[in-house]
């Protein structure tokens, strides 16, 4: 490895972008790639592309020779709006799961720490924490108070944001009017139809825990299998 | 979740950290990375070893088992300044002897950091 590659790492790092550093596994040449900005469609960078979005590293055959792969991912993130019963199952969830989870409650008497122990808890109001948090490509928002004045405005940041999953909790009904207020103060359609609501898959949930899993399983699909609906 | 966020940043970030700073003192430095695994291996692809030129280690490629030879082609690299590739595994007479007790099989590339 090239010490101006380990730099370039580390810049790319600091930006929190998605790198992966190809080696050619004949004579250790390498190169970085940028597998979610460029768009090409090089076999390499289709490689590079599926690799980084399963964090996985691994060595590929191509006609050129075998290349290794080495993923640099950011951190994945995780804000959840309202610390509510949900948020409650979907902490410790999406911990185990590997995400650095934020709880995002300008009421303060919801958000106490004996009931999210070890997460960052913020009790700014939500555009303001979400703008802070700057949502990018590694990154999940789930709103869960149902409250428009709170679910409303992070909503209105993450829809404009990176996010790779963006969901709502709340009945069709409570999400056909949600989509007229967000209509109405300037979202674009395109924009709207990223939340994914009812929030998560459709598996009968309907306990806390039980909506958790299911959001859970939608946010890793996203994840995974890049689905941006 | 070990396996897939020793992939991620975090763990690699602290090697490579490890690998600027005795580079930065002007030491040699070699990288040993885990390219392919088969079976049960114990670390997963992506997995780094650092070594400088006075034996110090950061990180592993298999939790132990093969870090001895590993280091012994790592300065060789570090000599030549030519990547080399190493294979461990049951398949492997003297890899077997060096121990990869899980009964998995591992590719590892070595190469020098400057």
């Amino acid at each position: 490895m090239q010490l101006s590659t380990l730099a370039q790492l580390r810049r790319d790092q600091a930006e929190k972008r998605s790198v992966v550093r190809s080696v050619d596994l004949k004579n250790g040449d390498e190169t970085l790639l940028y597998p979610f900005e460029d768009t090409g469609n090089s076999e390499l960078l289709e490689a590079a592309r599926i690799a980084a979005r399963n964090d996985r590293s691994g060595t590929v055959e191509l006609p050129g020779g075998a290349r290794f792969l080495q993923v640099f991912n950011p951190p994945l993130r995780m804000l959840i709006v309202g610390a509510v019963h949900i948020a409650q199952a979907l902490v410790p969830m999406a911990t185990l799961a590997g995400y650095a989870v934020t709880v995002i409650d300008p009421r303060r008497a919801f958000g106490t720490l004996e009931r999210f122990p070890g997460v960052t808890l913020l009790d700014d109001w939500p555009d303001d924490a979400m703008a802070t948090l700057a949502p990018d490509h590694r990154t999940a928002v789930v709103t869960l108070t149902h409250d428009p004045k709170l679910d409303d405005p992070a909503l209105q940041v993450a829809l404009r944001s990176d996010a790779f999953y963006v969901g709502s909790l709340g009945s069709t009904r409570t999400h056909a009017k949600r989509l007229e207020r967000l209509a109405k103060a300037g979202l674009g359609e395109a924009e709207l139809a990223r939340i994914h609501a009812p929030l998560g898959l459709d598996i009968g949930a309907r306990s806390p825990a039980e909506i958790a899993v299911s959001a859970m399983a939608q946010i890793t699909a996203a994840l995974r299998k890049g689905e941006r609906s | 979740m070990s396996g897939d966020n020793d992939m991620t940043m975090r763990g690699t970030e602290d090697v490579l950290t490890q690998a600027e700073a005795w580079k930065a003192a002007g030491r040699q430095v070699a990288l040993a990375t885990v390219i392919s695994t088969w079976g049960s291996a114990p670390r997963p692809a992506g997995s780094q070893l650092a070594v400088d030129d006075a034996m110090n280690m950061a990180g592993s490629v298999s939790g132990g088992c093969v870090e001895g030879a590993v280091i012994e082609a790592a300065n060789a690299v570090m000599k030549s300044g030519k990547p080399a590739m190493l294979e461990f595994g049951v398949s492997n007479e003297e890899a077997w002897e060096v121990g990869l007790a899980c009964g998995g099989r591992i590719q590892v590339f070595v190469e020098a950091l400057g």
